[in-house]
């Protein structure tokens, strides 16, 4: 009987794709913290609220609550008077392990240039944890952050998110039951990357028939395990002692043969996987968006989306994120029509979701000034956009994007102690993170020596050298 | 007769409406004090700032603008850029900035980036309207120690609105040395050799051509030579190199420029810095830090900034005001984004005075702070209209859906 439940058990790990991606997990532990109570602070919740001389508290790693309520004896006070507080910040745009610093050759790790479909590697198998990238970002607020694959693959593979605690694995900062990205590319990148080899995709129509190709191939790779799971499922019904039944199905039934590629696509078109568009022109967004009504998908953040502004009314109808620049615009062609209004036009409609995201292991620093830079932009436009309405922009709407907005992102109660101390608003280029909290833990403090992260790449180097 | 045609026509052009004279009232003048209260008024006139005090609206000005307590400044030095040089970095026949791969093998001083600069690029106004009046042209980092030469230019529209001396670009870094027979020590091989011809005759010159040897011996005699090196070790070899030679030295990157602030700060050599460079993105930069304009400051230093980019030139605001707030003086930096880059690379005087030039921007609040902007942009004393691609684009787009199509919207 022991030895059937385990047949079972191992075989029922075959039995739907999805359950295979439980591997390579998350370790991540957050460490043990008092309870701390803030007073006196300024606070953008994340979702949208400003609660001025407010207090917050904050026990085992989780938001207690926020105005006002009971505290355990024993908790620490900080008294947050002129200090404001925002949730931790959330770039859903990072490339920070797969090209660390340095970008030396042997580093470069975050295009898997070699097919223009590789949606079977994981960027969690090239990260480095030792960066130094990431102690910057933490200084600079943020505390969770998606790494992605490059855009030089039609489909570049799977990102993951990562909570921003130094480790020395990545499954250490995995965070804990967040879905996988599904990375894709439209546009110049792959048409040129492979154009470039005499081979397929080399012009955008190219890029579009090969996105096909694979759908229709990941359409078949669900339909044969929906197939499976259902025969076994049949096969199973037939028998009394349903344990012994179900072993015996799984065993006579022969299960489609795993692929890879096909999992990560399948994934995403079962929902599991969250798709991650990097598109830039307007038009070539929506011809993605038909094609995801053909396949029955979700596209769930367009990346870069240069002209976003243009269809920011269309976006927000089906419910796309736009994860953008501030300011960036003219390196390529497609980048063209980049104007500094971009994130407020995207975010002006009913259900517009614009997100700040960097794409840089600079920009990930000062998400904060970036969105203060698309403020200012919107507000000069004459939109009326305050801080507690900016601040979605790095938190919440990040946080949605990458599915995990249950979580953190804001703060309620119930939510993941993540949270930055800044000594000022935080919209100015004069701000700096104080303190940053990952669930509830100190991880960051500002000029204290013992809680500022150093990556061992770091240590050691340029001996003798003193400022 | 023809330039003069040109320059009405390009005044036309460029957006920038032509002005006799101009006040500009109740200027807070923070480049002189920026915890003073105290405004004051600015009269232009010729293009030319001709008077300040704290009241002059007794004096007549055809057109008057009430700066209500806002700063106002110089307009912006831009750093080093390809603005002119570049339409778009990924097309490359719009990229003329670089000399690569070039047929001849020999070194070539005498590429003059200037000979490709076009005024009416997208990228000008852009930057203009961000109040930026002014760069330094870029010869940037090619295949050879030379990279060529260039010169600051003003962002007014015009053909030849260059300033200043040549500045002359050479690179020793370790990516230069990287191209170069794989070691920086052949830049400096290459470079010790290219000066030696200065004294050769014409017909023995054996890496150079004649008009190189003219356009080097001319930057030496008045002009700037920019070496771009981040590690310590690397600037203490320039500063070696240009007093052998005898060559007005200015750092670019300087990323560890802080370890040897003192030896620079004795040879009296500037630095030229993203201010947002603070990982070790090479093994040239494992000293990069936040606060390196501040210690080089400190040292005594002169501190200039760049961005690194063109198309975003606009973002050196917010370079500057990090170098700010990782300690270096209001004031100073500031002084670096306006009258310092023109007198050290020879330009008009950019500075607060009666007698210069009015290129000025009023801007809505602390001009190094993200939070604000450049309300209005006055170059050679005219109104810019500030327009550009991009607010003509934003014009398209922010109504709410027309009847028509937007291509009927045409700001």
């Amino acid at each position: 009987m022991l030895s059937a439940f385990r047949i079972l058990a191992s075989l029922a790990l075959f039995i739907a794709p999805i359950a295979l991606a439980d591997v390579f997990l998350s370790t991540y532990a957050a460490p043990s913290a008092n309870p701390l109570l803030f007073q006196n602070a300024t606070i953008l919740t994340g979702d949208g609220e400003r609660l001025d001389n407010a207090s917050l508290y904050i026990s085992n790693g989780r938001i207690e609550w926020i105005g006002a309520g009971t505290v355990t004896p024993g908790t620490t006070v900080v008294d947050a008077a002129g200090k404001w507080i925002t949730p931790g910040l959330i770039d859903v745009h990072s490339h920070l392990g797969v090209y660390p610093s340095p970008g030396v050759a042997a580093h470069s790790d975050g295009n898997e240039a070699t097919a223009p479909v590789t949606a079977e590697v994981w960027a969690e198998h090239s990260i480095w944890p030792q960066d130094p990238g990431f102690t910057r970002a933490l200084a600079g607020g943020v505390t969770t952050m998606q790494i992605l694959p490059g855009s030089a693959n039609l489909f570049g593979g799977r990102g993951v998110t990562l909570k921003n605690v130094p480790s020395i694995s990545y499954q250490a900062m995995k965070f804990p039951n967040a879905p996988h990205g599904l990375k894709m590319a439209c546009g110049e990148n792959p048409k040129r990357v492979y154009g470039n080899r005499n081979q397929a995709p080399s012009t955008r129509m190219g890029n579009v028939a090969a996105y096909r190709n694979a759908w229709i191939k990941a359409q078949r790779y669900v339909d044969d395990w929906d197939r499976y799971e259902r025969a076994v499922a049949e096969a199973a019904a037939k028998k009394d002692d349903s344990s012994t039944s179900m072993a015996s199905a799984l065993l006579t039934t022969t299960p489609p043969k795993r692929d890879l590629e096909l999992e990560t696509l399948a994934g995403a078109l079962r929902g599991e996987i969250l798709v991650h568009m990097h598109c830039y022109r307007a038009d070539e967004m929506l011809t993605i968006l038909d094609m995801a009504q053909e396949f029955g998908y979700r596209v769930g953040t367009f990346h870069h989306g240069v002209e976003a502004y243009k269809i920011a009314d269309q976006l927000a109808a089906e419910g796309v994120c736009g994860a953008l620049w501030a300011d960036w615009w003219g390196f390529k062609i497609e980048a063209y029509d980049g104007i500094q209004e971009n994130i407020a036009l995207v975010d002006r409609p009913n259900g517009g979701c614009a997100i700040v995201h960097s794409d840089s292991s600079e920009g990930i620093q000062r998400l904060n000034q970036e969105a203060a830079k698309a403020m200012l932009r919107g507000n000069r436009a004459g939109l009326s956009i305050q801080p507690e309405r900016a601040i979605r922009w790095i938190t919440s709407n990040a946080a949605k994007s990458l599915g995990i907005d249950d979580q953190t992102g804001s703060l309620k109660p119930g939510l993941m102690a993540d949270l930055v101390l800044w000594n000022q608003d935080p919209f100015s280029v004069y701000a700096k993170a104080l303190q940053v909290y990952i669930d509830g833990s100190l991880s960051y403090e500002q000029g204290n020596p013992d809680l500022n992260p150093k990556s061992d790449f770091e240590l050691g180097q340029l001996m003798g050298v003193t400022p | 007769m023809r330039n003069l045609f040109l320059s009405v026509v390009l005044l036309l052009s460029s957006g920038i409406t032509s002005a006799e004279s101009l006040l500009i009232a109740n200027a807070s003048l923070i480049e002189r004090d920026s915890s003073s209260d105290v405004t004051h008024d600015i009269l232009i006139s010729d293009g030319v700032i001709s008077r300040i005090a704290e009241d002059l609206t007794e004096t007549p000005a055809d057109n008057v603008i009430d700066a209500a307590g806002r700063p106002v400044t110089s307009a912006f030095f831009a750093g080093i850029t390809a603005l002119g040089l570049t339409e778009i970095g990924m097309v490359s026949d719009t990229v003329d900035s670089q000399l690569m791969d070039l047929y001849t093998g020999l070194i070539h001083p005498e590429f003059d980036v200037r000979d490709a600069f076009n005024p009416h690029s997208s990228a000008i106004p852009v930057t203009r309207i961000e109040g930026f009046g002014y760069t330094l042209l870029a010869a940037s980092p090619g295949d050879r120690p030379l990279s060529g030469h260039g010169s600051l230019v003003r962002l007014d529209g015009g053909y030849n609105s260059f300033e200043g001396v040549p500045v002359m670009y050479a690179n020793v870094d370790g990516a230069a040395g990287d191209k170069l027979g794989g070691s920086r020590a052949a830049s400096w091989m290459l470079l010790n050799a290219i000066f030696a011809e200065l004294t050769t005759p014409d017909k023995d010159l054996k890496l150079i051509t004649p008009q190189g040897k003219s356009a080097l011996s001319a930057a030496k005699k008045n002009g700037i030579f920019i070496f771009r090196a981040h590690r310590a070790s690397d600037i203490v070899r320039v500063l070696a190199f240009a007093s052998e030679y005898n060559l007005q030295a200015v750092i670019s990157g300087g990323q560890e420029a802080w370890i040897v602030r003192q030896p620079l700060a004795r040879a009296k050599v500037p630095v030229i810095i993203n201010a947002l460079d603070n990982l070790p993105q090479s093994f040239d930069a494992l000293g990069a830090r936040l606060d390196n304009a501040a210690l080089l400051h400190e040292a005594g230093v002169t501190v200039l900034f760049t961005s690194g980019e063109t198309h975003n030139a606009r973002k050196l605001r917010q370079v500057v005001g990090n170098a700010v707030a990782h300690g270096l003086p209001h004031k100073t930096a500031l002084a670096a984004m306006t009258s310092i880059p023109a007198s050290l690379f020879g330009g008009i005087e950019r500075s607060l005075q009666s007698g210069s030039r009015a290129d000025l921007v009023i801007w809505s609040g602390d001009p190094l702070d993200v939070t604000s902007a450049a309300d209005s942009v006055i170059i050679g004393g005219a109104l810019d209209t500030m327009q550009s691609r991009q607010t003509k684009l934003l014009q398209r787009y922010l109504s709410e859906e027309p009847n028509k199509g937007r291509a009927y919207i045409n700001p």
